[in-house]
């Protein structure tokens, strides 16, 4: 009995989490729109969530498409194939890669402070004063940082998408021989700009929406104790990286992207 | 909020670095046309293309010179092609294209061999002498036809 009653709750729990998510992506919607507009935080958030996430971003890119160069040569020499190492590695960062990657690395290197952030500031009654003194929490917290995050994410994923291609040409064409204009032409003619690039800016702006909401969400629902910060960046952590994963099989699936 | 000149310096380099980003991909690597070096449509028809695919290359002696454009069905029901090669290009009017194949399996493309004619093609000509793609697995199954047929005649 007790056993279904958590069933319950749990459901419950997760229902009320969607509306109060839905709700304030609604909020977070209408202070963007209507002035002030907060230029200024916006742009120290661009800076905070973008400038400091590029060596992380073009490293991981670089390592990624190095990975990828070699395991796709290996797999592909086996066939007398490997002339179209370009098209593999291509295909696979601008299409899948890219966008989920950047995502994932971006929540855990901005998602999650964001959250320890504005949860601190509910745990320190920092959002109560703003509220005593009239001034919407969600209009000077939560939205530059959403925004912030929703337009940083399809330019992160660019970098590293470039930076992949850069370290898989490195591995293809400089260790294993491959030859450099087989590697990109055979790039070129495979990507389309419709069919593969804009799916996959879609897909990292559809991102950025994702982990912006979630971490000023949960940063604003944060248990106000020291453990609740905790809670609430780990919380961050897996929502965001699993809806990541579960919106990327959609998108793929109704786009085909 | 006061202005932060450093800050707002890396910033701006940093959406700058982006959108370059953005740029290549979708310029370079995409494909997506831009000014570049002028292009001129050619058609050529064709009674079989194999897997040839629009965007794959136009070459003369190997030399990439353009690449496909669009590739549909004409009303003799021959597949008819559009070839974007380079406007400065002169190419006499018996000028003939064949699809070839990058070794065994690779990548179809379109091979243009030059003619001796004065007169040139002009832009949105068509090039009469064509060469369809050789299927491999027709070539096989000739061989293999053509060796049952030896057996049955020893």
């Amino acid at each position: 009995m007790t056993a279904i009653g958590d069933l319950g709750f749990a459901a419950v729990r997760f229902v009320t989490d969607l509306g109060g998510l839905a709700h304030f992506a609604a909020q977070i919607g209408r202070a963007a729109l209507a002035p002030p507009l907060r230029v200024r935080l916006f742009l120290d958030e661009l800076f905070k969530l973008g400038v400091l996430s590029l060596v992380i971003i073009c490293v991981c890119g670089l390592a990624v498409g190095m990975v990828l160069s070699l395991q796709g040569y290996n797999t592909l020499v086996r066939f007398g194939a490997e002339q179209s190492l370009g098209a593999v590695v291509g295909l696979s960062l601008i299409r899948e890669l890219g966008p989920v990657l950047t995502a994932l690395l971006a929540t855990g290197r901005a998602g999650s402070a964001t959250t320890a952030e504005i949860g601190t500031m509910v745990a320190t009654e920092q959002l109560d004063a703003l509220r005593m003194m009239s001034v919407d929490p969600i209009d000077l917290v939560a939205t530059p940082r959403a925004l912030a995050m929703t337009a940083v994410m399809p330019l992160l994923s660019a970098l590293f998408i470039v930076c992949g291609l850069f370290g898989g040409y490195l591995v293809g064409v400089g260790l294993m021989g491959v030859d450099a204009g087989s590697y990109m032409s055979s790039l070129e003619s495979a990507v389309d700009f419709h069919d593969d690039v804009l799916g996959s800016l879609l897909k990292a702006l559809i991102f950025g929406v994702l982990v912006g909401l979630v971490a000023t969400y949960r940063g604003h629902t944060t248990v106000p104790t020291s453990a609740g910060v905790a809670a609430a960046t780990t919380s961050t952590v897996v929502v965001a990286s699993v809806s990541i994963l579960v919106f990327d099989y959609f998108i793929t699936a109704l786009w085909g992207v | 909020m006061s202005r932060a000149p450093v800050r707002d310096l890396l910033v701006g380099l940093f959406v700058l670095a982006g959108l370059g980003a953005v740029a290549y991909l979708s310029f370079s690597v995409g494909g997506l046309s831009y000014g570049g070096p002028p292009r001129m449509p050619l058609y050529a028809d064709f009674d079989e293309i194999g897997g040839l695919k629009p965007r794959a290359q136009v070459v003369i002696s190997g030399v990439k010179v353009g690449q496909i454009g669009s590739i549909r069905l004409d009303q003799g029901y021959r597949a008819r092609i559009q070839l974007d090669v380079d406007a400065a290009l002169k190419l006499p009017i018996d000028t003939s294209a064949s699809i070839m194949t990058a070794g065994l399996l690779g990548d179809r493309y379109v091979s243009l061999q030059v003619g001796g004619d004065n007169k040139l093609l002009q832009p949105g000509d068509q090039i009469t002498m064509t060469e369809s793609a050789v299927l491999l697995e027709r070539v096989i199954g000739k061989l293999i036809y053509s060796g049952a047929d030896r057996g049955k005649n020893q």
